[in-house]
């Protein structure tokens, strides 16, 4: 587990990778791709956070209740970004009828 | 067995565990599941940089535009960079390397440094443009002022997230520097053997964490604004 104790010439190319990676997102943002650009960005990180976790935070040698932690971290992410997302995106497909507005005064019976 | 013998035990071990890998393996775990409530405590922040990133698209572009690349992309190298010094601080210390432990400490100590002093160069600037959202908001001297009508409201509110994000983060730093402080001074006194190194571990773990926020927030802040 814990205990696997990895070569230091692991942790030096995963740095190098890393620096290589940082390299390529700054040099891509300068390159036009449209909506692209926001997706190699986070591909790019994305990359860089699995290179992260599994070597400089041992998830390659660490048991399966660790993993099972982080990913039911990720899952919770994925919902409150997710479900928010998709309200704010869907709000304008069902226009509200005037008849809703707030500044109307209130009927009461 | 004497009285002796059943409370003689090794060197760092809790009287609740039964042995040194069990103790590291519930202090890993409960490190990993302190690192799952932070993902949930930034993503707060992610999420809401999400939504007012796709309302207000143009005046993100042009907030992120105001930013140093070149600032921001020396920071990243050099976050990456402790990352590394941690890790082989650990490492050192699995070994059973004391010193070697210690140096990579204080290096993991001195690159923190080198990121915060330069979080707050440009802070510094930031105020020098008086483009603080709130406290010294007048960026008609910057290029925000090229944005439509209503553009510069949306564009302060890309820099509530700026420093709100990287303020958050740089918190974080500061905690982790004083942990890494903590962990020298035990370090040196040779607090931590092979077997029992769990406090460098997690700490690394966390600072590791801190990192991989760095990650996306550099893309999200300073590479959004197409600077071709």
């Amino acid at each position: 587990m814990s205990q696997h104790i990895v070569p230091q010439r692991t942790y030096i190319f995963v740095f190098l990778g890393l620096i290589g990676l940082t390299m390529l997102t700054t040099g891509v943002a300068y390159i036009d791709l449209g909506p692209l650009n926001t997706v190699a960005a986070l591909v790019i990180a994305f990359s860089k956070m699995l290179l992260v976790v599994l070597f400089f935070m041992h998830l390659r040698h660490s048991g399966g209740l660790i993993r099972v932690v982080l990913l039911a971290g990720f899952f919770w992410l994925a919902l409150l970004i997710g479900l928010t997302m998709s309200d704010y995106r869907t709000r304008s497909w069902t226009p509200a009828p005037d008849s809703w507005s707030s500044t109307a005064p209130p009927t009461h019976p | 067995m004497t009285e002796a013998e059943a409370h003689a035990q090794p060197a760092g071990l809790a009287h609740q565990f039964g042995d040194l890998e069990q103790q590291q393996s519930a202090a890993t775990l409960g490190i990993w599941v302190f690192l799952v409530t932070e993902i949930m405590f930034f993503g707060g922040l992610f999420a809401s940089y999400a939504i007012y990133r796709w309302l207000y698209f143009a005046a993100f572009e042009g907030g992120s535009h105001v930013l140093d690349i070149r600032l921001g992309a020396t920071n990243t190298m050099v976050l990456l960079a402790s990352s590394l010094t941690m890790a082989l601080s650990v490492r050192s210390a699995q070994t059973g390397n004391r010193k070697a432990t210690v140096i990579f400490l204080i290096a993991t100590m001195i690159l923190g440094g080198i990121f915060l002093g330069i979080k707050g160069v440009e802070y510094n600037q930031k105020f020098v443009e008086h483009i603080v959202p709130g406290l010294d908001w007048s960026p008609e001297g910057t290029v925000l002022s090229r944005l439509a009508p209503g553009g510069l409201e949306h564009a302060q509110i890309y820099f509530f997230f700026y420093f709100a994000m990287t303020g958050l983060h740089a918190l974080h730093m500061i905690i982790g520097m004083g942990l890494l402080l903590w962990l020298v001074v035990r370090a040196h006194k040779g607090a931590f053997t092979a077997s029992y190194f769990a406090p460098v571990e997690v700490v690394g773990l966390y600072w590791h964490f801190v990192d991989i926020v760095w990650i996306f927030l550099f893309p999200l802040l300073y590479l959004i604004g197409g600077r071709y």
